[in-house]
């Protein structure tokens, strides 16, 4: 068979405008047809949510043993390891001896002078050099940890919390030079031999991880309080800052509160009735 | 002659290269299945479907985690119509609540992969806390 010029540039140009339009004709077809079902991420309809997580800490209300409950139930909420744990033997053999001077916290139990160095006094109120002050991450409004972390690892949630995706984490510590309040701790070594029960709610930490206050994000999902303010018998109190209707406003609005290290700017979302 | 030299250094040569075929051929074990709990057989479907999930669980593992961790989503709709508790370890509706050993599921394939995914060293099993 033999084939002109003309012919054969005119199958090809039809050809060509075949394969263009198939395509458009078949996205025309299946737009008619029910699209198929995705997948969807939702938050549990029972979750707490807030414009701007805060904490208010009724300082008169906290009593040595209301303070060791909290910091109890905050270790054991999120597998904080204990250095001064003896490993169990059997479990975790051959474990190197532990440097005590290392610790991770949480929240943890503080003097007035170093919770609040600025604002002490040689002749500050007799009550406040002996009561314990409870200190923590203060979920910063402007966090510095969070400008300092290169990976991302820490960020700030929309709702306020400063948070870490521990998998991120790459263990560089910027963020625990940058916190001026020393809320952060580093694992430098494995945890798990440290931790008296497991909880398994939560996941531990692994080493070279740098850990902190969470502001029980995984509770708050589920519609439950934070642990430390669930056993502070109402010392603690935990709501969104920026409803004017809430218990944390009312609180504030009543009585005199301060935070720490206010005069560098980071707004920190922890405040303190005296 | 050089010829036979040759050809039987070539011979020693091409059996030499192809030693991971020979010496494997017949040799090896068949691939493992994942040994699927009693609860996971109850529950029939999965996330995904079977060779869906076998090919990309690590890639609905890391977007459920940034959906947890990031957005503080953790009720996850599947295309199925099953819910799911977007967790790892913990909870019922969790991977692990319903693939309860990991030993005999997730282990089987990584070791035979030679996978040695960092999961496991912050979440933990039942198993392990109870042991």
């Amino acid at each position: 068979m033999k084939k002109s010029r003309r012919s054969f540039l005119k199958a090809a140009g039809v050809s060509a405008l075949g394969i263009g339009v198939a395509p458009a004709i078949q996205a025309v077809a299946s737009s008619g047809s029910t699209p198929a079902a995705h997948a969807t991420k939702t938050k549990h309809p029972e979750a707490l949510t807030a414009e701007r997580w805060g904490m208010v800490i009724d300082t008169s209300k906290i009593t040595d043993e209301i303070a060791e409950n909290i910091v109890h139930a905050c270790r054991k909420a999120h597998n904080v390891p204990d250095l001064n744990h003896v490993p169990d033997e059997e479990r975790y053999p051959n474990t190197r001896p532990v440097n005590h001077d290392q610790e991770l916290k949480w929240i943890w139990e503080e003097h007035f002078e170093s919770a609040f160095p600025d604002k002490e006094d040689e002749f500050l109120a007799e009550r406040f050099k002996e009561l314990p002050f409870l200190v923590t991450c203060n979920h910063c409004k402007n966090a510095p940890c969070v400008q300092a972390c290169p990976t991302q690892a820490t960020f700030k949630r929309e709702d306020g919390i400063v948070l870490m995706d521990f998998h991120r984490c790459i263990g560089c510590r910027f963020c625990m030079a940058a916190c001026p309040f020393g809320a952060r701790s580093f694992n430098f070594r494995d945890p798990r031999p440290f931790i008296d029960e497991i909880n398994p709610d939560f996941p531990t930490r692994s080493k070279g991880v740098v850990e902190k206050c969470n502001l029980c994000s995984e509770r708050l999902a589920k519609g439950l309080q934070p642990a430390c303010a669930e056993v502070s018998e109402g010392a603690i109190v935990v709501g969104d800052l920026e409803d004017p209707n809430s218990e944390v406003r009312a609180l504030l609005s009543e009585k005199y509160s301060i935070r720490r290290k206010q005069e560098l700017g980071t707004e920190p979302s922890v405040y303190y009735i005296m | 002659m050089s010829k036979n030299a040759i050809i039987a250094g070539l011979a020693a040569f091409v059996i030499a290269a192809l030693f991971p075929i020979w010496f494997n051929f017949g040799g090896t074990d068949a691939a493992p299945e994942p040994e699927l709990s009693a609860k996971a057989k109850a529950a029939g479907k999965c996330v995904l479907d079977k060779y869906d999930m076998r090919a990309n669980h690590m890639s609905l593992l890391d977007e459920w985690r940034d959906g947890v961790v990031r957005d503080a989503d953790r009720k996850y709709d599947a295309a199925n119509g099953k819910q799911f508790q977007m967790s790892l370890s913990t909870g019922e509706d969790s991977c692990l609540g319903c693939h309860e050993d990991k030993e005999k599921f997730c282990d089987k394939c990584h070791t035979y992969a030679s996978v040695d995914p960092y999961c496991w060293e912050c979440h933990t099993t039942p198993k392990e806390i109870n042991q």
